[in-house]
Parts: C-alpha cells; sequence; structure tokens
C-alpha cells in the first residue's frame, strides 16, 4: 500500500467504476484530479494524451456540479487551460515563425511542470504526515497534579478567583429583587458552615456555591471564609482548563 | 563539578522541564563550567542514555532537548492512558504546511500557484495550531502577508531545525518516478 492509497483512500474508492459519489476533499483542487487520472491510467506525464484527459476531467467537473457540488473557480480555469492546451496541439508546430522558440515549445510543457511541483509537494507532505504519525506516539511531559479521573487540572490564579467572584457579584445583583436587612454574619459562622456542606459534598462548583446567598454582604462574608479554608488548606480551588468554570473541592486526608 | 554528578543534574532538569531545554539555560545552571564542558557532558549523556535498552529516550527536539517515550511501545501506553490518538492535520493542511515549510516566507499567492488551489482556509489551521506564523510583509504591491513555520511545527513533527528535512530534490526525483 503506498502513500497515495492510505491518504486518499475516498478517492481510490470512489472514483472506480460503480456510479460516481465523489467527495471533493479527497480530490483536494484541480492538480490533485489531474494527477489522479494520470496515474489510473498510467499515462506517461511528458506524453500526456490531451484530448482524452480533458474529457475525463470535463466528465468529473459534471458529476461534481450534478451532485451539487459548489465548484470553486480554480476547477473551471483549469478545465480553460486544458481546453486551450487541446487547441494548440491542434495547430501545426510548422506554421510558427522559427524566430520565436517559445511558441515552439510543447503546450503542455507548462501544465507538466505544474503537475511535477504539485506532485512534489504532495510527496513532502507525505513525509510530514508519517513524522507526526511518530510523534503521536511518544509522550513527553512528566503528570502534571492529576485528579482521581485522571484529567488534569490548573491551578486558579488570584485575578481568575476574583474575576469568578465579581461575576458571582453581578448575577447577584441582576437577580436580587430586594435587600433585607440581615442578621450579622461573621466569617467563623461562615466557615462552620462550609465545612458543613463539605461532609455531604465533596466537590462544589464556584457558581453554585454562593447561591444560598442572601445578601451582597453575605456574599463577601462567604468568600472571606473561602478564602481562609483555602488558606489552612482544608479545600482548594482548581480549574479542568484555563479560564473554565473554578471548582472548589475538600483536600482529602492522607491516608 | 563532577562530570557524572553534572550529567545526573542535566537528565533531571530534562525530566522536570515543561519545555524543550537548551544549551543556554543549562549555561545559568552550571555557571562555573564552560560552554565546551557543558556541551560534551550533555552530548554523552544524550548517546549513554539512548543506548540503554530503557523506556525512555533523550530527542534532539527545535534546538533543544527533551525526555519522551520510545515511539514503539505507543500501543501499551495509549491503553494504559486510555487515550487516543490526537487529532492530525488534514491532508490540505499538510500540503499547505510542505510549502509553507520550503518555501517561506512565503505569501498566499505563491502557495496557491503551488497547489493550484485556494489555501486560506488551511492556513487559517496552521495558524490556529501555531504550526506557522506571520513572519512579515512582502515588499510589493499589495504588501501580502508572508507566512513561516514555527518552534511549534518543529516540535509538532520532531524536527531539530530546519536543515533536517528531506531536500526538496529528494521529493522531485519521487515524482519523477511516480508519474
Amino acid at each position: 500500500m503506498d502513500g497515495e492509497d492510505l491518504l486518499n483512500t475516498e478517492s481510490q474508492e470512489t472514483a472506480e467504476g460503480e456510479g460516481i459519489t465523489i467527495r471533493l476533499e479527497a480530490f483536494q483542487g484541480p492538480l490533485d484530479l489531474l494527477l489522479h487520472l494520470i496515474k489510473k491510467e498510467e499515462i506517461d506525464i511528458w506524453d500526456i494524451p490531451i484530448a482524452h484527459i480533458t474529457e475525463q476531467y470535463l466528465e468529473y467537473i459534471k458529476v461534481m456540479k450534478d451532485l451539487n457540488i459548489n465548484l470553486a473557480g480554480e476547477w473551471l480555469m483549469m478545465a480553460a487551460t486544458l481546453i486551450y492546451i487541446k487547441s494548440r496541439m491542434l495547430v501545426p508546430q510548422e506554421q510558427k515563425s522559427d524566430d520565436q522558440t517559445e511558441e515552439n515549445e510543447d503546450p503542455r510543457q507548462e501544465l507538466v511542470y505544474q503537475l511535477l511541483e504539485h506532485q512534489k509537494f504532495k510527496n513532502a507532505a507525505e513525509m510530514l504526515y508519517t513524522r507526526e504519525e511518530i510523534e503521536n506516539a511518544v509522550w513527553n511531559k512528566p503528570p502534571a497534579e492529576v485528579l482521581e479521573d485522571g484529567s488534569e487540572v490548573v491551578a486558579v490564579t488570584l485575578f481568575g478567583l476574583l474575576q469568578a467572584f465579581h461575576e458571582v457579584v453581578l448575577r447577584f445583583e441582576s437577580q436580587r429583587t430586594m435587600e433585607l436587612d440581615q442578621e450579622v454574619v461573621t466569617v467563623e459562622q461562615k466557615i462552620s458552615d462550609i465545612r458543613k456542606r463539605f461532609l455531604v459534598h465533596d466537590t462544589l462548583l464556584f457558581s453554585s456555591f454562593f447561591a444560598e446567598a442572601l445578601s451582597k454582604k453575605h456574599l463577601i462574608v462567604l468568600f472571606l471564609a473561602l478564602l481562609e479554608l483555602v488558606r489552612l488548606r482544608e479545600i482548594w480551588l482548581y480549574q479542568k482548563k484555563a479560564f473554565e468554570e473554578i471548582q472548589i473541592s475538600k483536600v482529602k486526608e492522607k491516608a | 563539578m563532577e562530570k557524572l554528578e553534572m550529567q545526573a543534574i542535566i537528565e533531571a532538569i530534562i525530566y522536570v522541564a515543561e519545555d524543550i531545554v537548551k544549551l543556554e539555560q543549562l549555561r545559568e545552571v552550571f555557571p562555573e563550567a564552560s560552554k565546551e564542558e557543558i556541551e560534551q557532558a550533555l552530548k554523552e549523556l544524550v548517546e549513554a542514555f539512548n543506548a540503554r535498552p530503557g523506556g525512555m529516550l533523550i530527542r534532539e527536539v527545535a534546538d533543544g532537548y527533551r525526555m519522551t517515550t520510545r515511539p514503539e511501545h505507543h500501543e501499551q501506553i495509549r491503553s494504559y492512558l486510555k487515550t487516543r490518538p490526537n487529532a492530525k492535520l488534514s491532508m490540505a493542511a499538510l500540503e499547505t504546511l510542505a510549502v509553507i515549510a520550503y518555501k517561506q516566507p512565503v505569501t498566499l499567492a505563491e502557495i496557491l500557484a503551488i497547489r493550484g488551489k485556494k489555501s486560506s482556509t488551511a492556513i487559517q489551521t496552521l495558524l490556529e495550531k501555531k504550526m506557522v506564523a506571520i513572519v512579515g510583509r512582502k515588499p510589493v504591491v499589495g504588501r501580502p502577508i508572508l507566512y513561516g513555520t514555527s518552534k511549534e511545527f518543529l516540535i509538532h513533527f520532531g524536527l531539530n531545525n530546519l536543515n533536517e528535512l528531506p531536500t526538496l530534490e529528494e521529493f522531485a526525483q519521487m515524482a519523477g518516478e511516480q508519474l
């Protein structure tokens, strides 16, 4: 199995026979289609039967149009190029004046160079593909701090924490209807409240942590209590990823 | 400092490093040692480390060193980690990347000329994945953006530097044989 088969399986399967269905990503562009046709029919690139290839190319274009595939301009440009080359092939070379050497060039030449150049970079792309395969098979980082479910976590920055608390306050202010004159709450009270909550929960979301607070003052005292418990290493704050929701977890006692 | 001790420390640093370890960084760790001494210790360490039949390798990547597992063990490691292979770059992205890698600095129009196809989506993906970067603007009409490969590109494909890529002539020869 060569690389072409490996990478372009769709084009290999679908281009043959039984009712052509084309997946456009397999034929990435007109040059890919031409290369495919040349390889399939084992055509000598230095002597492309341009009339035959043009016919095949236009047939594919027709199929793609029938399938309502939106063809980018380059497909039609290539069709025009092929037809132009075909017409020039029909003009006898002798009629050209001798001093204009470039006119004596094979009209297919530029296209051939373009195809070879394209194939060259397709090969380079396959080399990258192989290297990527190898790199995907190695691991390089020592394990980061890992949760029980195996997902990595990142520490919460102070800024991230303040931002999250700011959002909680904003949400509270947008939702509240009236603020009752509360009884006095202390950080100590809230600490014991939080400890009670973590007897039943292992982890709480930062956003739901503050759901029961009845006033802005409550929110702030609760936040201070939270910080105190972090300082005492009873709970810890983390995110699955930077900027994701902050989670609050009980610190497990060492067995 | 004894060379063996220096090598042990370098090995430990390469292990804990989150990024690639460069020679200049090691010079800061051993201010008393000469550049040549560190270089020599490092070279011998890498040779000895990779010669042992262990599970880890010290590899030269992006002009630095890092410790990785051996590729031949990927199945067992993946089965332990319960992970699936990372999403790979599409063929369109790889082709565009190949053009950029060999022709850099290169404009979108120059890529179009080679691929015969607009590559803006592929470029967008490559920029997002930080495989390529905008390296400047071409001093011609319209001042088009010039693209080049990044350090992330070297790391992603396990290359020490761009010179490690096979030459384009090799691929041209292959193309000649294929067509």
